[in-house]
């Protein structure tokens, strides 16, 4: 059992992306549960999604304290909020920035990976220049750090999920899973 | 075909996959994304029906039963307060014996104003004459909704299908999409023995004195009397083509164990990995998932209680002043039985609070600690 904790903020698609790659690890002939923090989200304001990842049916149907990993989409949330609360001694963090992993203080007692998700947004045109829609680059950087599933299933679950741009997405998630 | 969805999809696809002609619903959290689909799913043309919309709740049970009289497959989801402004229309559906199929997505009642999951909302309904499916994952609301209507059009008792709040309404998990053929086989169209067409004109629900009345409560008893044995002889057809089993209960490790846990709902399946790392630790645990509330399946609760020396029963709901409800139904069950256990009553995850493999560890230590059955009801997880 794997289970994954992302952070985001409001209408970033922080839920968006979790989905995403629970269809990508479902392809996989996974079990697979995904479902955001049980409230009312607010544009702008930290969001919290979860994944629970098994080679066997998942009967446990409460909220995840412990995670084994992490995913910050939004990186000013490393400053504003505990992300590593419950996190796993030794587990990952994967963060959207273009800093080095090392300028994270956390580093070292987690394995911290970065990826610069925002420009990769940015260069395939995805939402605006003000507030790019980074979940695709993000999906294909955790996909291949964490090896939940392979590009093809994750860019067939990008073709199904997302309704606009689907192959410039493909193009966002494939690059950031090259790169990380 | 496999999909991942949320489990208020897996409402609109068991509704979609039974192939419901008439649909109104009145939008409430966390219901929405079901009504939501199935109007998506009725303006493509995927879904042949007609959505009526509708200004509240009540409405929305009150155009349902027209729709039901006139012969039409009928669906229609709610939660929390819209399911409670609809109780009036509750008894005329389930009085008048309109076969409708209704989500229920189990919502806390206010006040304290709350989105989030228990089950005070489709319990404070048990006497209106609907049967109520529990279930415990996405998988289990479509297959379920499909067996409902099964169910309902013979017995022409309405029923509602019911998931926690965000536990499964907003979680997404893998469902493998029954057929669409092999659902058309195994339920075919609503066709009831009378309904209300101009060639035939007929009233219905007319006023009824003391001399018929009663007949018409007694067929209504005796007639959920038979639904045990239908749900569990429609559920085996639907194992014989789908490959999954649908029944009243799920007894899990319960044969050998000196403890179960009686649970519903999402817990019901939380309880199973608890009782598998009890077991590791030596203590021989299981757990019977209530799967269908209204008709109350006090025969194979007794058949699983008759073997084990103690039982938990975890309620997420509060009858105030008598304490879980499935408690007492599991009391009533055993009343005046030889060889019964000991039953203790615990209390959990009322409004939204999670209820964990930690909080079933707590219960079994305080009902192993336990030589009798006690009249106190124990709150589990509460700040004193």
């Amino acid at each position: 059992m794997v289970e994954i904790r992302f952070h985001g903020r409001g209408g970033q698609g922080t839920v968006v992306a979790s989905k995403i790659l629970a269809d990508a690890i479902a392809k996989e002939d996974k079990w697979v549960q995904a479902y955001p923090e049980f409230g009312v989200e607010r544009r702008g304001s930290p969001v919290v999604a979860f994944i629970r990842i098994d080679d066997k049916q998942i009967y446990d149907k409460s909220r995840i304290y412990t995670p084994d990993h992490v995913v910050v989409v939004d990186p000013t949330l490393v400053e504003a909020i505990d992300i590593t609360e419950g996190l796993k001694p030794g587990g990952t963090i994967i963060i959207n920035s273009d800093r080095r992993p090392e300028d994270f203080p956390f580093h070292g007692k987690f394995k911290v990976r970065t990826i610069d998700a925002t420009a990769i947004a940015v260069k395939h045109k995805l939402g605006s220049l003000a507030t790019p829609i980074v979940n695709t680059a993000i999906a294909g950087a955790v996909t291949k750090i964490l090896g939940l599933a392979r590009l093809e299933s994750l860019a067939a679950a990008i073709r199904d999920g997302v309704p606009i741009k689907a192959e410039d997405n493909v193009k966002a998630a494939t690059e950031a899973y090259e790169m990380a | 075909m496999k999909k991942v969805m949320m489990g208020n999809h897996a409402l609109s696809y068991g509704a979609m996959l039974s192939r419901a002609q008439v649909i109104s619903a009145y939008p409430i959290t966390p219901q929405t994304q079901v009504v939501e689909l199935l109007s998506e799913m009725c303006s493509d043309g995927t879904l042949n029906a007609q959505f009526i919309k509708v200004e509240s709740e009540h409405s929305a049970m009150a155009s349902c039963i027209g729709a039901s009289v006139a012969g039409a497959r009928t669906f229609t989801a709610t939660s929390s307060q819209g399911l409670a402004l609809m109780h009036e229309m509750l008894h005329w559906a389930g009085g008048g014996r309109h076969p409708i199929v209704m989500g229920n997505v189990n919502r806390s009642m206010a006040p304290g104003w709350s989105i989030w999951a228990d089950q005070n909302d489709s319990l404070s309904q048990r006497d209106t004459g609907w049967m109520q499916f529990y279930c415990a994952s996405n998988q289990e609301v479509v297959d379920t909704v499909i067996q409902a209507f099964k169910v309902a059009e013979a017995l022409m008792i309405p029923a509602m299908v019911i998931l926690d709040a965000f536990a499964l309404s907003h979680t997404y998990e893998v469902v493998d999409v029954p057929d669409q053929g092999l659902v058309d086989k195994y339920l075919p169209p609503f066709k009831p023995a009378i309904k209300l067409t101009p060639a035939d004109p007929r009233a219905f629900g007319g006023l009824t004195g003391a001399e018929h009345y009663m007949e018409l409560r007694y067929k209504l008893e005796t007639d959920m009397e038979k639904a045990p044995a239908l749900i569990e002889e429609t559920g085996r057809e639907f194992g014989k083509i789908f490959g999954r089993d649908l029944g009243l209960v799920d007894p899990y490790r319960c044969d050998d164990a000196d403890f179960i846990f009686v649970t519903s709902g999402t817990a019901g399946f939380t309880a199973r990995v608890a009782v598998d790392e009890l077991r590791k630790s030596g203590v021989k645990a299981g757990n019977l998932r209530i799967k269908v509330f209204r008709p109350f399946p006090f025969e194979r609760v007794r058949e699983v209680l008759g073997k084990v020396k103690k039982a938990a029963v975890v309620d997420r709901n509060c009858s105030y002043g008598a304490g879980g409800i499935f408690y007492q139904e599991v009391k009533s069950a055993i009343y005046g039985r030889p060889g019964m256990p000991p039953l203790i009553g615990y209390i959990a995850g009322l409004g939204g609070r999670d209820i964990t493999t930690d909080s079933f560890k707590e219960i079994a230590a305080d009902a192993m600690a336990k030589d009798r059955a006690e009249e106190e009801i124990v709150w589990i997880g509460v700040k004193k």
